[in-house]
């Protein structure tokens, strides 16, 4: 009887096997703190703004979704960021290749200043970035003869996005870029590849799975993005609105329900942004081994 | 293969024809296949060093310069101001309050994510990464739906007299959310990598578990809780949009470092805003500073570390 039924329970524990055991005590105590507190903390909040965006009939979700002054802040919040990721990985990859495979004196600073991004705060970054290249600010001075205007347009929005996005590119494509084997490289040269060759054809596909994860890092990061692009924006209605603005421009009026389904949109995603780059890390460590 | 030839160094080296057969043997001002020539290294290394000054270096120096714009009078007046220095305290209460506990939540998920197998693993740790891919503005927007005078729990906290929203527990729920991943993220494949055998050695000779945990795991990990610390208290101190939803804006009462440089620049008081906004410049640099050194000195041991 027993021999029967750990038989027939057998395809189930396949698809959802038992824990493993072990003699290490605390299993339970640490999961049970950390799924508690992560469902406390993330979970269950987040399950409010889906809850709030149920208590919308459809229409009325529809209605707010496709509201004008929301489908210009997601059309403003997305483009600055694709345009910025663009940016990233552009100078991201070069900064990359020049902190790897050169030697020059200041490198190691260059190397730390790079995540500069990540340790200041957004807000401090919006004023400085705001000042700069403001008309009379020392970098918007010298491009307002240009008839170039960063700050309080469009472009003020994208400059913002790249400072933030770009150690997110540079971070991802750098270790795959040191544990390149050089040995391909050499291979491609002693074959008669030209160096410009050898670069298109081994070394940017190696790096293709890092520079598309950096790229999406990137733009995820980008479209939420408040702290460092209000300041600079000049938060034009239709024009230099970012989605995230608007959410706060919406609580700040009460509209609790065109808040809760811009948010529900971007919480969506947001979560597809997720699954892209887990699949395209995975896709990568599948590639390389690791990155 | 045809490069041009740069005429021969002085030294004793073989001759241009011996050069052209191994041009990778050749040592000198001939740069070896697998590299650029001199001059596009030159050309791509000040480009990288240009668009780092200009993107990277420029809005740091220019927190300082305009701190300091009116002399040094003005910023220690801009910093002794009385709201000022409450923002400060309250920064400082909200990162003490915050970046404990998600350490402490740290170290219980990678003890169990790295020590134990059990279903839905990979799916925990991408739930762990979750506040990193949204926006601060909707955490602190969860909060409001949760907490505030409108949200599920409202009636039940204005009948007893609690406040969340617009007071420090939601600043505090507010800045944990956006910070939870961070020690998490450091511990969890290192843990990983380490495995379970010094902990079962340690059980064996008779350690009881927290012993273990305290004479064995955490040395283990020290170096990569700090860094995980590190980050988390940055972004704690500094954190801007979560904490703009739920804060209310209350000066002198509900308002951390980063809300008082917004409401001060909005007034056009630059001055005073650049230079609180100079303090937390210098944080982020003594955490870059402190994060380096860390990368320098314990590489090895923060191994399996990467950007986010």
């Amino acid at each position: 009887m027993t021999g029967q039924a750990s038989l027939s329970s057998r395809p189930l524990a396949r698809l959802w096997p038992r824990r493993r055991p072990s003699v290490l005590p605390g299993f339970g105590l640490t999961l049970g703190f950390a799924v508690f507190y992560l469902g406390l903390l993330v979970l269950l909040p987040l399950a409010a703004v889906f809850l709030r965006a149920a208590g919308l009939t459809p229409e009325a979700f529809w209605a707010l979704v496709t509201h004008p002054r929301t489908i210009a802040a997601l059309r403003v919040s997305f483009g600055a960021s694709l345009v910025a990721a663009f940016i990233n990985v552009g100078f991201g990859a070069l900064t990359a290749w020049v902190l790897v495979r050169y030697r020059f004196p200041g490198r190691r600073l260059l190397d730390a200043v790079v995540d500069l991004p990540f340790a200041l705060p957004t807000a401090v970054a919006g004023i400085a970035l705001s000042s700069l290249y403001a008309v009379n600010g020392p970098l918007g001075g010298l491009l307002a003869p240009l008839g170039i205007k960063v700050a309080y347009t469009w472009l003020g929005v994208v400059v913002a996005l790249t400072f933030i996005g770009l150690p997110f590119v540079v971070r991802t494509v750098q270790p795959v870029l040191e544990d390149l084997d050089k040995g391909q490289e050499e291979a491609a040269a002693t074959l008669g590849a030209s160096r410009w060759q050898t670069l298109r054809r081994v070394v940017l596909p190696a790096l293709a799975p890092a520079l598309l994860t950096g790229f999406t890092l990137a733009f995820a990061r980008a479209v939420g993005e408040y702290g460092s692009v209000i300041f600079i924006a000049g938060n034009l209605p239709y024009r230099t609105e970012i989605a995230p603005l608007l959410i706060v421009i919406q609580l700040g009026e009460y509209n609790y329900a065109g808040a809760t389904a811009l948010a529900v949109v971007m919480l969506v995603i947001a979560f597809v942004l997720l699954l892209a780059i887990n699949l395209l890390q995975a896709w990568s460590r599948r590639r390389l081994g690791g990155v | 293969m045809d490069h041009p030839m740069p005429p021969a160094p002085a030294s004793p080296t073989p001759g241009p024809s011996a050069a052209r057969a191994f041009p990778s043997r050749r040592r000198g001002r001939w740069h070896p296949p697998t590299t650029e020539t001199a001059p596009t290294r030159a050309v791509l290394i000040a480009g990288a060093v240009l668009f780092l000054l200009l993107v990277l270096l420029a809005p740091l120096i220019s927190v300082f310069a305009e701190a300091l714009a009116d002399g040094l009078p003005g910023y220690v007046a801009a910093l002794t101001d009385p709201e000022a220095l409450s923002a400060i305290r309250l920064t400082l209460l909200v990162a003490v309050l915050s970046v404990p506990l998600n350490a402490l939540f740290g170290l219980a998920a990678a003890w169990a994510i790295a020590k134990f197998e059990f279903p839905g693993k990979s799916l925990f740790i991408t739930v762990i990464d979750l506040p990193f891919s949204i926006s601060p503005v909707i955490a602190g927007l969860v909060y409001v739906l949760v907490y505030g005078a409108h949200g599920v729990l409202g009636p039940f906290l204005q009948a007893h007299d609690l406040q969340v929203v617009f007071a420090l527990p939601g600043i505090v729920l507010a800045t944990m959310f956006v910070t939870v991943p961070f020690v998490a993220r450091e511990l969890i494949p290192l843990m990983q990598e380490q495995g379970t055998g010094d902990e079962e050695a340690a059980l064996s000779l008779g350690a009881s578990g927290w012993q273990t945990f305290w004479r064995v795991t955490l040395p283990n990990v020290k170096w990569a809780l700090l860094y995980g610390v590190l980050l988390c208290n940055a972004r704690a101190m500094g954190e801007f949009g979560a904490v703009a939803v739920v804060s209310g804006r209350i000066r002198g009462f509900t308002n951390t470092m980063p809300l008082q440089v917004e409401i001060l620049y909005n007034e056009y008081n630059t001055v005073a805003a650049f230079a609180v906004a100079s303090l937390l410049a210098v944080l982020a640099l003594a955490t870059l500073v402190l994060k380096t050194l860390l990368e320098w000195r314990y590489g090895d041991a923060l191994m399996a570390r990467r950007g986010h």
